[in-house]
C-alpha cells in the first residue's frame, strides 16, 4: 500500500500550523464567494493568485483549493434562503431547499446540504486517493459521442417528472434550448439569432437567467403575497444540526447513488452541474414519496448537493492528470499550477509526489475544517430571514444586479436579468415549470456541440452513438430512462387492469354476506 | 394550487384576467418560435453531408416552440368560457408587485447613469422609507453601509470593477 | 501621495530584479492615478488569461506600479466585447488589453465593427507558437510521413482538432490543406486542453496545439511533435523529454510543409492617449520581461519572446492582419 504511505506523508506536509491557517482563510473566503452571486470561485482564486507567489506551491495550492471547497459549500446558502443559486451547480438545490426554508426549515435544509456536500466530497477524495491512476486513463476514452451520450443521459434522467401541463413543460424546455442557441455557434462560427445586435453575440448565460427567473421572480411573487418572507420563524440554534443528522442516515441509498453519479461525472468529466441535475432526477424517480419532491423534501437537497460536491472534487483528477479543467475555477487553478512551474499531466504524480499528496491530504482536512465552519454558521444564515423584507428585498435586488453584471462585466446582462425576472413571475403564476428551461439552457449548447462534433468525426452517421461498448451502454441506459415513465405507466395500467379483473372476480364473493 | 378554483372568490374583487394573460403568453411563445424558425432557415437548417447545419437544431426548437404555444393557446380558447371568472392577479395584489418592479427598473437605469454604488444607496434608502417606514438613522446607516461594504469587497478587496459614476470618478476611482 | 517615495520604492524594486535600463527619466513621468483594468478578450483559464494574470501577479509581487492592475475577462462574442470596450474608452489611459488572434479573426469573421487601428498599439509581449502534433502511437514519425499520408488519403479522411471555429487553429488547418492539396475534417473544441486530450485518446489524427497545451502529454510519451509553424526553431535547448528539447523540433518549412503562423500576445490601449502614457506601459512591460519569473514562464510555455514597440510593432500588426484576411478569404470565413 504505497498510496497510504504517500498519503501519510501528505498529511505531514499539510498538517503544519501555517497550512491549517491557510486552509481556514481559504474556506472562509470560499464561503463568502459562494454566497455572493457576483463573486465566482474564479474571482477568488484569481485574485489570491498574486498573493500566493510568496508561499511555497504546496501551501498556495492548499489555500486556493480550500477556496474552491468553500465556494462549493457556500453555493447552497443563497439557494436555500432566497432561491438564488450562487453557483450553477446549486440550481437543483433550490428545488427543494427553498420550499424547506419557506416552511421554516432553513436550518435543516442547510445542515442537510452541508453534510451531503461533505459526504460527496469525502467519497470523491477516497476515489482520487486509491483509484487515481486507474480512472485517469478512463477520461481518455471520452470523445464527442461519449460526451453527447452523457448529456443525453442527464436529460433523460430528468425529464418525465414534471407535474405541470405537458405543453407548458415542452414550451419551457424549448425556450431554454432556443436561448442556449443564441450567439456564436462554436462549431461553424456562425452567428445565430443575433439579428445584428452586438449585445446578443455573447448569448444568454445561464446564471443571468437563473438569477432573474428564480431570484427576482421570487421577490416579485413575495411582494404580491404580502411584504414578508415565509419561514421567518425557523429555529435558529445549533440543535437543528443534531436533529437533522438523526434524519440523514435514512437517505444512505440516495447518498451512495449520488456519490456514484457525481464521481463518474467528475472524472469523465461531465461537470458538477449536470451531475446535480441527474442526481436530483434519479433521486426523485427512485423515491417512494416522489410527489413531495419540489415541495420541500429533504432528499431533494441531499441528492444534488452530494453529487455536485462529488463531481466538483473528482473533477480535480482529470485536471491534475490530463490538464482539462472542469470549471472556470478549476481553469484558474490550473493556470496557477503552470505559473508555479507545476506541469499538470500524467507525470505530475511521479515527479511532484510531495505536492500531489499534500494536495490530496489537504482535500481531506479542508473538507473536515470546511464542514465544521459552515455548520457553526447555520444559525447566522437562518437569522437573515428575520430581517424585515423591506430592508432585505432591495439588498437582494442589488446583489442580483451585481451577480448579473459580473458574469460578462456587462450592463446588458443586468437588463436581461430584470426581463427574466418578469418572465419568471408570469411563468411561475401560469404554472410553466422553470426547471426544464434552466436544464435546457445549461445543457443545450454543450449537447448540441457534442452532437455536431460527433457528426463531423463520423461523417454524418448517427451510428457513431452505438459504435463502441461505452457510448452504446450510456445511450442504452438513457433510452431506458427516457422510456421508463411509459413503461412504468404501462406496468401500472396492466397491474391496474389485473387488479380490476381480480376485483371483478372477487366481487361476487364480496357481495355474499 | 388551481387558479380556476380560486377564481370564483377573486372575481368579485377584480383583476387581470387569467385567460387573457394565458393567451398572450402563449401567443408570445408562438412569436418567439416563429422568430427562431425564421432565423434558422436563414443560416441553413438542413442535414448536410457532414451532419446538421447551424440552424438544424434551432429550427426544430423553434418548431416545437411554435406548436406548444399553439397548443397552449388552443387549450385556453377551448376553456375560454370556463376561465371567465379566473383572475391572474388582483389589482390590489398587482400594486405591490409594480411597486417592486418599477423601482427595480429605475435602479437599473440609474446604475448606468450614476454607478451601482450610489444607485444602490438611493434604492435601498428609498425603499426602506417608502415601504418600511423606518426612521432616518436606520435607513441612512443601512443604505450607506451596504454600498460601502460592497465597494470594499468588490473594488478594493477582490478587484472586481463594477459600474461607477461621477462620484467615484471624483474620488479618484 | 508622495511621488518621490513611490519612485524610490519602484527603484528599489527595479534594482532588486536588476533592471537599470528601464528606469523612468528623472522628471515626473505620467503614471496611473487609479486602478488599471487589464482587459482579457477571452474566458478565464485560456492562454491570454493566464498571461494577463501572470503579469498581474508579477506587478503586485515586485511592486512595479503604484495602482493595482485588475484583470477583467470580457469574452462575449469571441472577444468582441472586450475590444469594443477599449475602443469605446477613447482617451482613457487606465485600460489596457491583451490580444490573441481574435484581434483579427473576430471582426473579419463576424463583421463586428472594430479594427486594431481603433486602438493604440503599445507593445508585443510575446508570440505564441503552434506545433503540429500526432499521437505517439501513430505511424507518422516525421512531417513528411504525415503530409504524404494526407496526400494519399481521401478528402476529409484525416481529422484535425482545434480550438474554436474560424480562429487560429482552423486558419492553420486551412493553410495546411492549401499546401497539401487535400481537405481535412476540422473538429472544433472549446479549449486547448480538451483538444490535446482528444488526440491522446485517438479520437482525432492531429492537432496544432500550443506548446503549453500539449507539453504534459509529450513528456508522458503520448504525443509526438512533428514541426513548429514558425520561421525558426524554438530557442529552448533544455531537454523536455529524455531525448528531445523544444529546440529539436524542426520548423515546418524546413520539414517540407511551407506554413508559418504565430499568434500575437500583444498589448493595446484605447485611442487618443498621449505618448507619455503609452511609454509608461512600455516601460512597465519591459520591467516585467526582465524578471527571472518571466524567463521561466516563457521557457515553460516555449513562447517566442520577440519584443516590439512603436513603428515596428504597428507594421507587424498590419502585415499580420493582411495575412489573416487573405487566408480567411480563401477559406470563405469572411463575414458576408
Amino acid at each position: 500500500m504505497e498510496d497510504i504511505g504517500n498519503l501519510m506523508q501528505g498529511f505531514a506536509v499539510a498538517l503544519t500550523w501555517q497550512n491549517l491557517l491557510f486552509m481556514l482563510v481559504g474556506i472562509l473566503l470560499g464561503v463568502l464567494i459562494g454566497v455572493l452571486p457576483g463573486l465566482g470561485g474564479a474571482n477568488g482564486v484569481a485574485i489570491l493568485l498574486p498573493l500566493t507567489f510568496t508561499m511555497s506551491p504546496t501551501s498556495a495550492i492548499i489555500m486556493l483549493s480550500c477556496i474552491y471547497w468553500g465556494a462549493l459549500f457556500g453555493g447552497a446558502i443563497t439557494s436555500i434562503l432566497f432561491n438564488i443559486p450562487g453557483e450553477p451547480w446549486s440550481v437543483a438545490t433550490t428545488f427543494d431547499g427553498y420550499p424547506m426554508a419557506q416552511q421554516g426549515r432553513a436550518g435543516e435544509a442547510m445542515t442537510a446540504a452541508f453534510t451531503s456536500s461533505f459526504v460527496g466530497a469525502f467519497i470523491a477524495v477516497l476515489v482520487i486517493t486509491f483509484l487515481a491512476p486507474l480512472v485517469a486513463r478512463f477520461a481518455l476514452k471520452f470523445g464527442p459521442p461519449e460526451y453527447f451520450a452523457v448529456q443525453f443521459l442527464t436529460f433523460c434522467s430528468f425529464i418525465g417528472m414534471s407535474r405541470e401541463p405537458a405543453a407548458k413543460t415542452i414550451a419551457s424546455m424549448m425556450i431554454g434550448f432556443a436561448l442556449a442557441a443564441v450567439g456564436l455557434d462554436i462549431v461553424t462560427g456562425q452567428l445565430r439569432m443575433t439579428f445584428g445586435h452586438m449585445q446578443l453575440l455573447q448569448g444568454f448565460d445561464f446564471l443571468i437567467a437563473v438569477i432573474g427567473l428564480f431570484g427576482l421572480g421570487e421577490i416579485l411573487i413575495t411582494m404580491e403575497e404580502g411584504l414578508a418572507f415565509k419561514g421567518a420563524k425557523g429555529k435558529i440554534n445549533l440543535k437543528v444540526v443534531l436533529e437533522t443528522w438523526k434524519k440523514l442516515p435514512r437517505f444512505w441509498m440516495t447518498s451512495l447513488r449520488s456519490c456514484l453519479i457525481g464521481c463518474w461525472m467528475g472524472i469523465t468529466p461531465g461537470g458538477a452541474t449536470p451531475a446535480s441535475f441527474m442526481s436530483y432526477g434519479m433521486a426523485r424517480r427512485m423515491s417512494k414519496d416522489r410527489d413531495t419532491f419540489g415541495k420541500g423534501n429533504i432528499e431533494g437537497v441531499v441528492a444534488p448537493e452530494t453529487a455536485a460536491h462529488a463531481a466538483g472534487t473528482s473533477a480535480l483528477l482529470p485536471m491534475l492528470t490530463l490538464g482539462i479543467p472542469g470549471s472556470p475555477t478549476a481553469a484558474v487553478l490550473l493556470g496557477g499550477l503552470l505559473i508555479w512551474g507545476l506541469q499538470p499531466g500524467p507525470l505530475l504524480f511521479v515527479e511532484k509526489k510531495e505536492f500531489v499528496w499534500g494536495l490530496i491530504a489537504s482535500m481531506y482536512l479542508g473538507n473536515i475544517v470546511g464542514l465544521l465552519i459552515v455548520l457553526t454558521t447555520v444559525p447566522w444564515w437562518a437569522a437573515i430571514l428575520r430581517i424585515p423584507f423591506s430592508i432585505i428585498a432591495p439588498v437582494i435586488v442589488v446583489i442580483c444586479a451585481i451577480g448579473a453584471y459580473t458574469v460578462h462585466n456587462n450592463m446588458f446582462d443586468v437588463v436581461m436579468m430584470v426581463v427574466f425576472g418578469i418572465v419568471g413571475y408570469f411563468f411561475k403564476k401560469l404554472r410553466y415549470p422553470l426547471a426544464p428551461l434552466v436544464l435546457a439552457l445549461v445543457l443545450g449548447d454543450m449537447a448540441e456541440t457534442a452532437f455536431r462534433q460527433s457528426m463531423l468525426l463520423s461523417g454524418g452517421s448517427v451510428t457513431v452513438f452505438w459504435s463502441n461498448g461505452l457510448v452504446g451502454s450510456i445511450m442504452g441506459l438513457a433510452l431506458v430512462l427516457l422510456c421508463w415513465p411509459l413503461v412504468s405507466a404501462g406496468l401500472g395500467a396492466w397491474r391496474g387492469r389485473l387488479r380490476a379483473a381480480e376485483l371483478a372476480a372477487e366481487s361476487p364473493r364480496a357481495g355474499e354476506p | 394550487m388551481d387558479q380556476e378554483a380560486q377564481g370564483g372568490a377573486a372575481a368579485t374583487r377584480g383583476g387581470l384576467s387569467t385567460r387573457w394573460v394565458e393567451l398572450i403568453v402563449a401567443l408570445l411563445i408562438c412569436l418567439g418560435g416563429a422568430i427562431v424558425v425564421f432565423d434558422s432557415v436563414r443560416i441553413g437548417a438542413k442535414w448536410a453531408s457532414d451532419g446538421p447545419e447551424s440552424g438544424y437544431f434551432p429550427f426544430l426548437t423553434g418548431a416545437c416552440l411554435l406548436l406548444s404555444g399553439a397548443w397552449i393557446a388552443g387549450a385556453v380558447l377551448v376553456r375560454w368560457k370556463r376561465l371567465a371568472s379566473s383572475v391572474f392577479v388582483e389589482w390590489t395584489a398587482l400594486k405591490p408587485v409594480l411597486e417592486m418592479l418599477l423601482p427595480t427598473i429605475a435602479f437599473v437605469v440609474a446604475i448606468k447613469l450614476i454607478g451601482i454604488y450610489v444607485a444602490s444607496a438611493i434604492f435601498i434608502g428609498a425603499f426602506m422609507v417608502w415601504k418600511g417606514r423606518y426612521r432616518w438613522p436606520l435607513t441612512v446607516s443601512v443604505s450607506l453601509c451596504v454600498p460601502v461594504a460592497m465597494f470594499l469587497l468588490f473594488e478594493v478587496w477582490f478587484l472586481v470593477p463594477l459600474p461607477k459614476g461621477p462620484l467615484e470618478n471624483m474620488l479618484g476611482y | 501621495m508622495d511621488r518621490n517615495a513611490n519612485r524610490r520604492a519602484a527603484l528599489a524594486a527595479a534594482l532588486a530584479v536588476g533592471v537599470f535600463a528601464a528606469q523612468p527619466a528623472a522628471h515626473a513621468a505620467w503614471e496611473p492615478t487609479k486602478p488599471v483594468e487589464f482587459v482579457v478578450p477571452a474566458g478565464t483559464g485560456g492562454g491570454a488569461d493566464q498571461m494577463a494574470r501572470f503579469v498581474q501577479g508579477m506587478v503586485a509581487k515586485h511592486n512595479l506600479m503604484k495602482q493595482p492592475l485588475i484583470v477583467v475577462n470580457k469574452s462575449g462574442g469571441a472577444g468582441a466585447e472586450g475590444f469594443l470596450e477599449v475602443k469605446g474608452a477613447r482617451g482613457d489611459p487606465h485600460k489596457i488589453i491583451i490580444t490573441l488572434s481574435n484581434l483579427f479573426t473576430t471582426p473579419l469573421a463576424t463583421g463586428v465593427p472594430f479594427n486594431w487601428k481603433d486602438l493604440t498599439p503599445v507593445a508585443m509581449l510575446a508570440l505564441d507558437e503552434f506545433v503540429l502534433w500526432v499521437n505517439a502511437e501513430s505511424p507518422y514519425k516525421t512531417t513528411a510521413d504525415y503530409v504524404n499520408a494526407l496526400r494519399a488519403g481521401n478528402p476529409g479522411q484525416y481529422k484535425m482538432a482545434g480550438t474554436g471555429s474560424k480562429q487560429e487553429d482552423q486558419i492553420i488547418t486551412v493553410a495546411l490543406e492549401k499546401f497539401v492539396g487535400k481537405k481535412m475534417t476540422y473538429v472544433p473544441f472549446k479549449g486547448g486542453g480538451d483538444v490535446a486530450v482528444q488526440l491522446v485518446g485517438k479520437h482525432v489524427d492531429s492537432t496544432v496545439n500550443n506548446p503549453i497545451e500539449a507539453i504534459a502529454h509529450w513528456r508522458s510519451g503520448a504525443l509526438r511533435p512533428l514541426c513548429v509553424f514558425d520561421s525558426q526553431p524554438m530557442p529552448y535547448p533544455a531537454k523536455v523529454t529524455a531525448t528531445m528539447s523544444w529546440q529539436d523540433i524542426p520548423t515546418c518549412k524546413s520539414a517540407g510543409l511551407d506554413v508559418e503562423y504565430v499568434m500575437l500576445r500583444g498589448i493595446f490601449m484605447a485611442s487618443g492617449v498621449s505618448q507619455e502614457q503609452v511609454d509608461f506601459y512600455i516601460d512597465l512591460f519591459k520591467k516585467v520581461r526582465a524578471l527571472p519569473e518571466w524567463k521561466k514562464y516563457t521557457e515553460d510555455a516555449a513562447f517566442n519572446t520577440t519584443f516590439m514597440t512603436g513603428r515596428e510593432y504597428v507594421d507587424w500588426v498590419a502585415k499580420t492582419e493582411n495575412r489573416h484576411r487573405e487566408l480567411m478569404q480563401e477559406a470563405g470565413f469572411l463575414a458576408k
